[in-house]
């Protein structure tokens, strides 16, 4: 076979998650196949070791045929590997020709030779059909514009196989139609081309076959995409069984706690409102940039909002402050835990005591009565830490997550807004902090959390929301929750598609 | 219940505690007169300037800031007040508009560094240039003398023997020290300079105590200005010049980590005493000035690769090299 490149059972484990499991297929010369599968099945490492940013465990690439091992991404581009990110990796402040000839700028006598480079950014340029003036700093460009200059970095170096990954997700309509002529371009010229993308639309026009991932494992392979519906690619996306480290637990709801409405912001596309109880559990699924952290950033004011009301018990939530919500009740467990969570260097009891003591905002600390809280609930949320007074960082992932909720506990906060609770998180502490949310709503206080995880979503929730580029794109109760329902409603075009 | 881990208090304070020591042990049999009493006592003297200033200093490290501008507070300050002394006749007045003057520019650097999100290495180089010249300007570039006796005795008068310079800078150690450790506005610094987004989402004021920390070190830093031209009995537009390196190698001796939310006023305490005993042996010593220029310098550069070292938790030169590599990756 003339594949360019192959992955053969290919491995990859990383601590308490396996990432991949003896993953193969191939891409020939002149196929476009797209990748597909959840967040998390496994896509954003199979490229990181195309690129040499990962090693596999097990298994191994092909290149042409011959078995290759990536020790950097140096490697993988000297074998003419090309990835284009959905973040750019771009100097802004260089030109586009410094940018596309970045490392192999031609030289006369050890001096750069701008004419000559021009003449060759030229060329690459007229390749991808852009008006882009050579000269022209990158930072002035429009982000199409700045993705044609990552592929004709890719074409400089004269890449043979070129992986995608979520290339649409910030272009225009029109930018999108240049990428599919420039991608049917590479085709023809013979490259293999991998493609990463959650749109279908996208995905049925351009690819010419498709495998699908699920839990990192290669679960089906479609060699020809004419032959496949919508349907049937969602439903080997989504088809699984929800393993039960959920332990569901129902619980009767009180009145309204939180009512927002019409909310306008940052992230969103249109003004959001929705309703959640005393002592429920809200979900808020979605796939990665469907805007569940820019709401829960608006609704807690860590970002000032351009319209509409948060009411919190009836009392609207005026002015965008952090420390306005936390007085009203809410608190946030960040999805970042590293860089927006904990202070790293400060004690487990420090960070536990931190929200309270300016909630209360006695001016002296109360050692006394700061330690017992701390011990207290360090023990209620079995956080495993030598001693109150160890450092926070040294923690795992989830006893970290403990420590925060313990934060809010002591707060006494009512409504808790938690962003991804358990990414990064093993699943024996995953389960723990199940339990706690459940614990937390049984004693009337309401959670919302956001999670791009669907089993988690569907585990846990009473309720779904689910969001779809800054929209909501539906709400599903527990009951009626499916896979390929929340996944169509997720899905950027596929209930478009559906009807 | 501190704010950083145990071992990184050990390393903190135990390790300056064990340089300061053997730095005594050593100038005491190596420099003669040095344990004298006299001399102890003037050692104290020399470091008030540096010491007073050195405790505000931690609070803005301690938030992972900087203030290059001391050196020209402490100068603009002291002229301040001894114009309004000579215009006026008023010591009170006099003392008073020098406090407004580093109030002032405590909180220009404050509000910028806060609202405007400016880097306050930037700002403060920049407040450091307009208040020296400011200095020159209030004075005419003279020396403005001080026609009133008993504002002298702010510099030279005693207090049980003790000299008030002295018991200004206890005062602050002591002050500053429970500030830090048992206040909710301290543990707020510490928590800022730990990880600033994580105490915004937490609740606390981060632009309020940002503001207020920079008021703080303008204002001490105008009393130790104010105390300065009473000792010297004028006030001197360019005076304290490098000052900011002497009181930010003082903090860092200490253990205070230049990336924020670590700190002891124990730790400052002695760092300022390293600084003074090296300075004070060098005096004794007749090293002519050129020299000490050099000392003190490798002094500063011991300082931030002692930091460095801390930071890595390593004192091995294995590690040291790994985690500097790994650094400069991250970093590129």
């Amino acid at each position: 076979m003339s594949a360019l490149i192959a992955y053969r059972g290919v491995g990859k484990v990383f601590p308490g998650v396996v990432a991949l499991d003896d993953v193969s297929f191939s891409v020939a010369g002149g196929e476009v196949r797209a990748l597909m599968g959840e967040n998390g099945a496994g896509k954003s490492t199979l490229l990181k070791i195309l690129a040499g940013e990962h090693r596999p465990d097990s298994g191994g690439l092909l290149v042409e045929g011959r078995p290759v091992a990536f020790a950097s991404p140096r490697d993988s581009q000297a074998a003419g590997i090309a990835i284009i990110h959905q973040e750019l990796h771009l100097a802004p402040d260089l030109s586009v020709t410094e940018n596309l000839l970045l490392g192999m700028m031609p030289t006369r006598f050890g001096i750069i030779d701008r004419r000559a480079a021009r003449e060759r950014a030229r060329a690459i340029l007229a390749r991808l059909g852009e008006e882009i003036d050579p000269d022209a700093r990158v930072r002035t460009l429009s982000i199409g514009k700045r993705q044609m200059i990552e592929i004709g970095k890719a074409l400089a170096r004269d890449a043979r196989i070129i992986a995608f990954d979520e290339p649409t997700s910030s272009l225009s309509a029109r930018e999108t139609r240049t990428l599919m002529r420039i991608i049917d371009d590479l085709r023809r010229d013979g490259r293999a081309i991998l493609y990463v993308s959650h749109r279908m639309e996208e995905v049925f026009e351009i690819s010419d076959s498709v495998t699908v991932l699920r839990d990192g494992r290669h679960v089906a392979d479609y060699p020809d995409m004419k032959a496949l519906t919508q349907d049937q690619l969602i439903i080997a996306m989504a088809g699984r069984t929800i393993t039960d480290i959920y332990d569901y637990r129902a619980r009767p709801l009180g009145d309204v706690a939180v009512a927002v409405s019409g909310l306008e912001g940052p992230g969103l596309r249109a003004p959001l409102s929705f309703e959640a109880r005393r002592g429920e559990i809200l979900g808020f699924f979605g796939l990665v940039g469907a805007g569940r952290s820019e709401l829960f950033r608006l609704i807690y004011g860590a970002v000032p909002s351009t319209g509409g009301d948060v009411l919190i018990h009836g009392e609207p939530l005026v002015s965008a402050d952090p420390r306005r919500a936390i007085a009203a009740g809410l608190a946030l467990c960040p999805e970042d835990r590293k860089d927006e969570g904990i202070v790293p260097l400060a004690a487990v009891a420090e960070n536990i005591a931190l929200a309270r003591r300016n909630l209360l905002g006695r001016p002296l600390i109360d050692e006394r009565d700061e330690g017992t809280q701390a011990a207290d609930l360090i023990q209620l949320m079995r956080v495993k830490t030598a001693s109150p007074a160890t450092a926070i960082a040294t923690l795992s992932g989830g006893n970290q997550q403990k420590a925060i909720i313990a934060r809010w506990l002591a707060a006494d906060s009512r409504i808790l807004l938690m962003d991804e609770p358990t990414r990064g998180i093993d699943v024996g502490a995953r389960s723990e902090i199940y339990a706690h949310m459940y614990r937390l709503a049984e004693e009337g206080r309401t959670i919302l959390f956001a999670s791009s995880d669907m089993p988690e979503v569907m585990g846990v929730a009473d309720r779904i929301i689910v969001m779809r580029e800054g929209r909501v794109a539906g709400i599903v109760p527990r009951a009626d929750a499916t896979p390929d329902r929340l996944l169509r409603l997720a899905l950027p075009d596929a209930s478009t598609g559906q009807s | 219940m501190s704010a950083s881990p145990p071992l990184l208090r050990r390393l903190g304070a135990l390790g300056p505690l064990l340089m300061l020591l053997v730095l005594f042990a050593l100038l005491g049999a190596l420099v003669p007169d040095f344990l004298g009493l006299r001399n102890m006592r003037g050692l104290v003297l020399s470091v008030t300037l540096v010491g007073t200033i050195a405790t505000t200093m931690m609070l803005v490290l301690a938030l992972r800031e900087v203030d290059l501008s001391v050196g020209s507070i402490t100068a603009l300050s002291g002229v301040l007040t001894a114009v309004v002394i000579a215009r006026t006749g008023s010591v009170a007045a006099g003392i008073l508009a020098g406090l407004a003057a580093g109030a002032a520019a405590g909180f220009l650097n404050g509000w910028v560094v806060a609202r405007l999100k400016v880097n306050s290495l930037i700002v403060t180089l920049a407040t450091m240039e307009i208040v020296r010249g400011l200095a020159f300007l209030v004075s005419g570039g003279q020396a403005v003398s001080i026609p009133a006796e008993r504002f002298y005795a702010l510099g030279s008068g005693t207090l049980f023997g003790i000299n008030y310079p002295i018991w200004l800078m206890l005062l602050a150690f002591i002050g500053f020290g429970f500030l830090l450790k048992r206040t909710s506005f301290g543990r707020n610094v510490l928590a800022i300079g730990g990880n600033p987004e994580a105490a915004r989402l937490a609740g606390v004021p981060v632009d309020r105590v940002r503001i207020a920390v920079f008021v703080l070190q303008g204002l001490v830093t105008a009393l130790a200005g104010i105390v300065l031209a009473a000792r010297i009995t004028s006030g001197q537009p360019n005076t304290s010049q490098g000052l900011e390196l002497a009181v930010i190698s003082a903090c860092v001796l200490g253990g205070v980590s230049l990336s924020g939310g670590v700190a002891t006023m124990i730790g400052v305490v002695i760092g300022v005493f390293i600084m003074g005993a090296a300075q004070n042996a060098l005096n004794l010593l007749d090293v002519p000035t050129f020299y000490q220029y050099v000392v003190r310098g490798g002094i500063l550069l011991a300082a931030v690769i002692f930091d460095r070292l801390r930071q890595t938790g390593g004192l091995s030169l294995p590690t040291l090299l790994t985690r500097f590599t790994q650094k400069d990756r991250l970093a590129s």
